[in-house]
């Protein structure tokens, strides 16, 4: 969310690069306008915004995004 | 869009957090409904059994044909049951073969409302029921606009969003479920109030008493008025910070706008419970909003716990010893 910002440095998300195969599936899902592309591939463009929701993680087709809330 | 996501409640210690109302009113019975004159062509769209979610996008297409399968989420939003698993891979495959689906429609398209990407797999559900999935706009309110751009998304609409009127509305859950885990620190600390080193109880109860009850009140109305209301403007990220922060305004307001007639440790005692009161409910308040990480959120507890606690037990200590201490 642009104007409401949470905890900065502490998001579980992450993106293997070198897996994705630039389905833009996760910007289809994501509430909060985390992802961008750049060469074909996903990149995580603003990932302080994330809120851990999950769904990136649960409909990318390749597993190339892992969501782990609550092992902070 | 409320979600009491609060996975954290065991942690914190509070008391169960499930809405008290009658649940039933809000259902919807689960299966396949026609809106309109559906034909076998017709687009399939998909919901949860949430009387509101239902009838809200029922309303969202006057004057269309189309197809709605009700998943069985037990009453609970889209958003919610798909966190807590009940809006699920697993419910739209059995949904999708219970109701019969393949049969009425040619396609095999499903649109899901986005918020629900988070308890279903497209992958799966195309792997198990033959049936792909295409996830739709966020906000119901969209779906007529996103269909008559060719079912396809403009600017902003799968970003949530969270104005002061989706705030201001969450006051009434805010205000439930803070009665329910803080009411009884009202009577307790009522009759705290009235130790003494004399049998003067009454008279400490009607002036101490009374004025711990209404830093209380002030504690709750900043946890749950304030700080919702004024988010974006109350400094700082950590919810407990804009919530001490809140109670911080209110109680010196207090102080400084009422005559009181209490002595200046009994005026910091209460200035502290405001603070604690605030800082917790509005801490609360993480579990309500749509952009808080469940790793913030345990961030954030693990360093404003340790300082409410602590707080609380100093405003005691001072309000309790006061009497004892100074004639
Ligand atoms: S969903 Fe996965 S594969 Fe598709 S673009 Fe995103 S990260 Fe890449
Ligand atoms: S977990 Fe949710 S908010 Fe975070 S990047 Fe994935 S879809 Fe976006």
């Amino acid at each position: 969310m642009k104007d409401l910002r949470y905890i900065d440095g502490v998001t579980s998300l992450s993106l293997d690069r070198s897996v994705c195969i630039g389905c833009k599936m996760c910007s289809q899902v994501c509430p909060q306008a985390v992802f961008s592309y750049h060469a074909g591939k996903a990149s995580i463009e603003d990932g302080d915004g994330c809120m851990e929701c999950g769904a990136c993680g649960v409909n990318c087709p390749v597993g190339a995004l892992s969501v782990n809330p609550g092992v902070g | 869009m409320v979600c009491t996501r609060r996975s954290w409640s065991d942690l914190a210690g509070t008391v169960s957090v499930r809405l008290g109302f009658n649940r039933n009113r809000y259902l919807v019975a689960p299966g396949l409904y026609a809106v309109g004159a559906p034909d076998r062509s017709a687009p399939v769209l998909v919901t949860a059994n949430y009387k509101l979610s239902f009838d809200t996008l029922r309303f969202a297409l006057p004057g269309r044909h189309i197809w709605l399968l009700v998943l069985d989420t037990c009453g609970i939003n889209v958003w919610c049951a798909a966190g807590k698993g009940t809006f699920s891979t697993q419910e739209l495959v059995f949904r999708v073969e219970a109701s019969g689906l393949a049969k009425l429609v040619d396609h095999r398209r499903l649109i899901v409302p986005q918020l629900g990407a988070t308890g279903i797999s497209a992958l799966q559900v195309k792997e198990q029921s033959g049936f792909s999935i295409q996830f739709g706009p966020l906000r119901a309110s969209d779906i007529a606009a996103w269909f008559d751009n060719g079912k396809r998304e403009i600017e902003g609409m799968r970003d949530v969003t969270f104005s002061l009127k989706e705030r201001a509305e969450l006051i009434p859950v805010e205000f439930h479920l803070a009665l329910k885990s803080m009411w009884w620190l009202f009577p307790l600390l009522f009759i705290i109030s009235g130790i003494g080193p004399d049998l003067q109880i009454t008279a400490r109860l009607m002036s101490r008493g009374m004025w711990m009850i209404v830093a209380l009140l002030a504690g709750t109305g900043a946890g749950i008025i304030l700080v919702p209301l004024l988010l974006p403007w109350l400094p700082g990220r950590a919810f407990a910070l804009k919530g001490a922060i809140a109670g911080l305004l209110c109680g010196l307001f207090l102080i400084f706008m009422t005559e009181t007639g209490l002595r200046l440790p009994e005026l910091l005692a209460l200035l502290g419970i405001v603070v604690v009161m605030s800082s917790y409910l509005g801490m609360n308040f993480t579990g309500s909003t749509p952009y808080t990480s469940p790793t913030g959120v345990e961030w954030e507890m693990k360093r404003a716990i340790p300082a409410q606690f602590s707080l609380l037990v100093g405003a005691l200590m001072l309000w309790v010893g006061t009497p004892l201490v100074l004639t």
